[in-house]
């Protein structure tokens, strides 16, 4: 069970129902639920895409694609039948919000993803949820049951004449399936290798029939924009960065969690003021502002705002809302060793750059880190890694390449500290060392 | 080969809730490995071919999953997380504990008794509760070698039971 956690600058609208018993389907509907998508069927899908538009709402999955706009792109008549996929992959170190959501508001997911079909003229939703979170995908097992139930699912759906069918899906372990045309690959039954874009999934997508995906926490936030009114919506965020988000903040604050904060909100205050400062004592090294793929800030560059467009501009991303707070007595080498070990374990091998290159990058920072180094090693890593961005099959690569680029420009004085076999500053009583060198 | 009842009937809803049969495998494998305690060649000759593929292409997929496994694990599988928020936490430290615990050496490790094997797992949606781990499905989270021990001996008790 994943804790809850509170401070009073947060806005709550997606985790308003959090602890409030709502994966019951009528304390659900007691607390506003299945109101939106009745609100939907009403107006239509023109005026629920102006509607989502107008919200400003940017994809939660990490990406900040404007939500309505995605929508907006599939098109009106089609062949073969339209799909609307929930991205529940949460995997991206550093993020566990989806996780909240599907344990404590199942059904707004599921209302999202009602709203999403009547806007592209869809009658078929899967619910896709990573295979470590069993206890989840039973809860929306569940979910699902009791809104067929209820017959807010099926044939006729509130009286409206339309028909809806929504599914569930579980993962088996693959960070890269979170990437949205893997994903249809993992629910055709197969590797979850992308697909070469376009055509994108809005036009050839799931079983080759136009389909949107959102993640779980945008769809999540649809049934309030609704109820509420994508103006009104938009402007809790700051311009074009609508509404609040779920930051998961981890690693060394004094007090982790899963706050929801407007969007903009300034990562130095979210830090010090809603995280509690640094635990222990320790002082701020360096913060991981958006998920492992992101490129790191130094502890001088956080009086920034949270939202897609500043991050942008202050060189790294707001990515999927995972806050990783590093303090001083943390080895930038080692944290960078490990984050290279996740994509080298996670590139699925189908494009050479990414395969060999995040191979060679783990190798060269595990010898690296254990004092195995020469000194152009450190600008042979940033050559790799500078000739990785861009040039991968589907953003893995990047997301590989991006954090190293990051830790070297930022922090070259601490690889440099392991140079010519010094042992790591940081590491207790040497045992990293009893690791073995390995050869090139 | 004929899995239970149970999830004889859960394999007959699964497939009519997808236009091609194939689409059920990645769930369905997880829900065989549940029941056996690994994907055995019969089984993935079984799968195979009720969904109309080739043993390979069973494998294939199995091969990409990190959770899918060819060979059992213990009955009760500790899978610690190390990755970046754990890591800073003392996700390390956890996973040599409950190595040294369950005299388990190496990664994928098995007691003799086949009561628990040792994984090191990739992130694990657990970053603001961290150091985290899973036994089986089960979270266990905010660790300390402590609350590892404690949650192996209750794990230890109920199999005994």
């Amino acid at each position: 069970m994943a804790y809850l956690v509170s401070h009073p600058d947060e806005v709550k609208i997606i985790s308003r129902r959090f602890g409030m018993g709502a994966t019951d389907i009528d304390r659900y509907l007691e607390l506003d639920g299945y109101k939106a998508v009745q609100k939907a069927l009403q107006i239509g899908p023109e005026a629920i895409i102006n509607e989502m538009k107008a919200s400003n709402l940017r994809g939660r999955g990490g990406a900040g694609f404007p939500a309505g706009m995605k929508w907006s792109f599939v098109p009106k008549e089609s062949a073969k039948p339209k799909y609307v996929l929930c991205n529940g992959d949460e995997s991206e170190p550093g993020t566990c919000k989806d996780r909240l959501i599907f344990e404590h508001d199942p059904h707004a997911v599921i209302e999202g993803v009602m709203i999403a079909a009547i806007a592209i003229n869809s009658h078929k939703g899967y619910i896709y949820i990573r295979g470590e979170y069993r206890y989840l995908l039973e809860i929306m097992q569940r979910a699902i049951a009791d809104a067929y139930a209820k017959g807010f699912l099926g044939k006729n759906i509130f009286g409206s004449g339309y028909d809806l069918d929504i599914y569930w899906h579980g993962g088996a372990g693959a960070y890269e399936v979170g990437e949205e045309s893997a994903l249809m690959e993992s629910l055709e039954g197969k590797r979850g290798v992308p697909r070469i874009k376009p055509p994108f999934p809005a036009v050839v997508g799931l079983w080759g029939g136009p389909t949107v995906i959102n993640n779980a926490e945008t769809l999540a936030t649809v049934p309030h924009i609704m109820l509420m009114g994508g103006q009104k919506y938009a402007e809790i965020g700051t311009p074009r960065n609508g509404g609040t988000r779920l930051f998961c903040l981890s690693g060394h604050v004094a007090k982790p969690g899963v706050y929801e904060l407007p969007m903009g909100y300034n990562l130095k205050q979210m830090i010090y003021e809603v995280g509690g400062g640094i635990a222990n004592g320790n002082k701020l090294k360096a913060v991981v502002p958006g998920g492992s793929s992101v490129p790191v800030l130094k502890a001088g560059e956080i009086d920034v705002a949270m939202d897609f467009d500043a991050m942008m501009k202050a060189g790294t991303m707001l990515g999927s809302g995972g806050v990783v707070v590093l303090d001083d007595q943390t080895c930038i080498v080692k944290f960078a060793l490990r984050t290279m070990q996740f994509y080298q374990h996670e590139s699925c091998g189908w494009c050479i750059p990414c395969r060999e290159g995040t191979d060679w990058l783990r190798k060269t920072l595990r010898r690296f880190h254990a004092g195995g180094g020469v000194a152009k090693d450190i600008d042979n890593m940033q050559y790799l890694a500078e000739n990785m961005l861009g040039r991968t099959f589907c953003p893995l690569g990047d997301a590989a390449a991006m954090p190293t680029i990051g830790f070297i420009t930022k922090f070259r004085n601490e690889f440099e500290d392991h140079l010519e076999g010094r042992p790591c500053p940081y590491e207790k009583a040497g045992a990293e060392h009893a690791v073995p060198v390995e050869a090139h | 080969m004929k899995f239970s009842d149970q999830l004889e009937a859960r394999f007959a809803d699964m497939l009519t809730h997808y236009p091609i049969k194939r689409s059920v495998l990645v769930p369905f494998l997880l829900y065989v490995q549940d029941e056996l305690g690994c994907l055995t060649d019969e089984a993935i000759r079984e799968i195979a071919g009720r969904l109309e593929i080739t043993p390979l292409e069973v494998r294939n997929v199995i091969s990409y999953y990190s959770m899918l496994r060819t060979k059992p694990a213990g009955k009760y599988n500790v899978q610690v997380c190390t990755n970046i928020s754990c890591l800073l936490r003392g996700g390390e430290e956890i996973l040599e504990h409950a190595k040294k615990k369950l005299g388990v050496a190496q990664n994928h490790g098995i007691t003799p008794d086949g009561m628990f094997s040792v994984e090191e797992v990739e992130c694990i949606g657990a970053c603001s509760w961290a150091p985290a781990m899973q036994v089986n499905y089960d979270f266990h989270e905010n660790l300390t070698p402590e609350k590892v021990d404690e949650i192996i001996e209750a794990y230890r008790d109920k199999a005994s039971k």
